[in-house]
């Protein structure tokens, strides 16, 4: 479930107004900003832009990347964004940056639902002039390029079908693969990027019932290989994304420092989806409920942005 | 007695491409047993005598005349049908086959645009409640299997913009592949991983770019320097140059020892008229139509191929 408090009625006329307003004069006032947009989905956040632009003949967007700065601006930037265009950016970005893990990627790829995908990926050709494939395949090599391409084109059956026999075979080529550490195994690529969630999940049920432990568990942990780590990770998305994106958020937060990009990531992708749900799975596993963790651990604009997305009043 | 011109209107009727349904209907409407009997002495292409004393069809002769007559039905099936439906179908089919027809799959997912290609895959969810990814990776099991499974994933970006210097690496790049495997034959071209990002994820117009690069630094077009591998020498014409293609296929159906797979390319690429572009190239085999095909199926064709119809 949403996490962000969306009021059914709003008026789009006063939204943009109040963010004018907010943007006028010297300084910003980021509070009435953040009171405006952190409380409105994305079909209203797309009439406030629309209607902004109509009545002030300029992009809000733009106006808010020049009138804020550091990790609040990101966080409203990719938080305004209509969802597809936001993950294609997310993808951009990460795909510019060198030596890097591909999280974004593999995110997209396994957690979206087909139709998610495909919009991301036209968005990401109205924005880049570029299909997210080639690029994709320009920026990495060998097996990861192999998995990620491949991920990242599927468009999969999005039935509840399921095959079980087909399941328990394909468990098995798994888990040979895994045996033998062939990893890079084309059944390997061939089962996660095309077979169906629900024939996936079928699959790595019987893969616990037939080994015991869970997939997971049998792919190295921490792999200095980038392929097996991006296997792994794949894995988990496609296995259970809210688990996968409590431990982002975990990670993000524990230690020393704070990964704000990571964090923003999870809070913007999921508000309108199933923060709620991972938000119970994190209160669970730490024992602290993660809108005190985020109230700790961040501070100013950034951290009211957030702690708003995550459905309190600040 | 049947006059040595029914019987020649009878081979005719029978010969060439399709069948001529009037002449047929017209002969058959005024044939008594004895006239069919000596109309069946005269045709000795499609009839044999029987050591029994009977005449005899010749088998192989009903078996393409089978094919003949189906030209009509499949033409009419396939160009009624949704264009999803219909390549979502003829994906299906051709998976079915085997290895001869892949060939139909790579046509198909490299001359639609990248929306129809789409349409397809989603209709292919409809009918056979699975991706068609899905299936082509677990059936096909060669050397092809990649290249099939990422043509038929793509995605293509559709602008115009092309970046000239990626082009001109990446034909080296093609260049450097086909060359070692020309020579080294432990691995063929089509199972590179340069060759098949390359073909399956850049935009046409910028393969074509890449395609031209490749004739500046090669004594050979691409296309001449895969003769040896069928599959991705098709996958490179139909994404650079469908033209070629295309007159290929027409020129192959139309011959007179044409195969039913060659009438069956023919019949596709009619059905999918809209689809691909045909201009000009029908043009010019108008008049081999006009002589080799024969009824209903040549109407289709003509009238399906006009220029007013664009």
């Amino acid at each position: 479930m949403a996490t962000v408090s969306a009021p059914k009625q709003v008026s789009v006329k006063e939204d943009a107004e109040a963010l004018r307003k907010a943007c006028q004069g010297w300084g910003t006032d980021e509070k009435a900003i953040i009171a405006v947009l952190g409380r409105r989905n994305a079909a209203q956040r797309r009439q406030i832009r629309h209607v902004y632009e109509e009545i002030y003949q300029e992009d809000l967007i733009k106006r808010l990347e020049s009138e804020l700065s550091g990790h609040f601006e990101k966080a409203v930037y990719r938080w305004i964004l209509d969802p597809p265009d936001r993950d294609a950016v997310l993808a951009n970005v990460e795909l510019k940056k060198s030596g890097n893990k591909h999280h974004v990627i593999v995110e997209i790829s396994c957690t979206k639902n087909p139709e998610e995908l495909l919009a991301i990926r036209r968005a990401y050709h109205a924005r880049y002039k570029r299909s997210l494939e080639e690029e994709v395949a320009y920026h990495t090599k060998g097996d990861t390029r192999r998995l990620l391409v491949a991920l990242v084109s599927a468009f999969r059956y999005y039935g509840e079908e399921i095959n079980t026999t087909l399941a328990k075979s394909e468990a098995k080529k798994l888990h040979e693969a895994i045996k033998d550490k062939k990893f890079d195994n084309e059944d390997v690529i061939r089962i996660l990027s095309t077979r169906s969630i629900a024939q996936l999940q079928a699959t790595f049920n019987c893969y616990r019932e037939q080994e015991g432990t869970s997939i997971t568990k049998n792919l190295p942990k921490n792999s200095s290989d980038e392929y097996i780590a991006m296997l792994r990770m794949a894995v988990r998305c496609l296995k259970d994304p809210k688990k996968y994106f409590e431990k982002v958020l975990r990670r993000s937060i524990e230690g020393i420092g704070t990964d704000e990009d990571a964090l923003t990531r999870v809070i913007v992708t999921r508000a309108e989806k199933d923060l709620k749900e991972i938000k119970e799975l994190y209160h669970k596993r730490n024992n602290v409920p993660l809108d005190k963790a985020v109230d700790k651990e961040t501070s100013g604009d950034y951290k009211d942005m957030l702690l708003t997305l995550l459905g309190n009043e600040v | 007695m049947a006059n040595p011109c029914e019987v020649e209107v009878l081979n005719n009727a029978l010969s060439g491409i399709g069948v001529d349904e009037k002449s047929l209907v017209s002969i058959l409407t005024k044939s008594q047993n004895e006239h069919k009997k000596s109309m069946r002495k005269g045709c000795s292409k499609f009839f044999l005598e029987d050591e029994r004393q009977f005449e005899r069809w010749n088998d192989s002769a009903i078996k393409s005349l089978k094919a003949e007559f189906k030209l009509f039905k499949d033409v009419v099936v396939l160009s009624l049908m949704h264009p999803w439906e219909r390549d979502a179908r003829l994906f299906k089919k051709a998976l079915k086959k085997g290895p001869p027809h892949y060939n139909v799959i790579v046509e198909i997912a490299c001359t639609r645009s990248s929306d129809q290609l789409l349409g397809a895959r989603k209709a292919y969810h409809s009918l056979f409640d699975r991706s068609i990814e899905e299936d082509l990776a677990s059936h096909v099991k060669g050397s092809e299997r990649k290249l099939l499974v990422a043509l038929v994933s793509a995605y293509r970006y559709e602008g115009p913009k092309v970046k000239e210097d990626a082009a001109k690496s990446e034909a080296k790049a093609l260049l450097n592949a086909i060359k070692n495997n020309n020579g080294d034959h432990k691995k063929k071209a089509m199972e590179e991983d340069e060759v098949i990002w390359i073909l399956t994820t850049r935009s046409k117009p910028h393969l074509k770019v890449v395609y031209e690069q490749y004739k500046k630094i090669s004594a050979k077009t691409i296309t001449e320097e895969l003769e040896v591998e069928l599959l991705l020498k098709e996958t490179v014409e139909c994404l650079c140059t469908p033209q070629t293609y295309f007159t290929r296929v027409f020129d192959t159906a139309l011959r007179e020892d044409a195969k039913e797979d060659a009438k069956k390319a023919l019949t596709r690429l009619v059905a999918t008229q809209e689809d691909v572009d045909l201009k000009g190239i029908a043009a010019k085999f108008e008049d081999k139509i006009k002589e080799r095909v024969k009824g209903a199926y040549k109407d289709v064709l003509l009238g399906v191929l006009a220029d007013d119809r664009q």
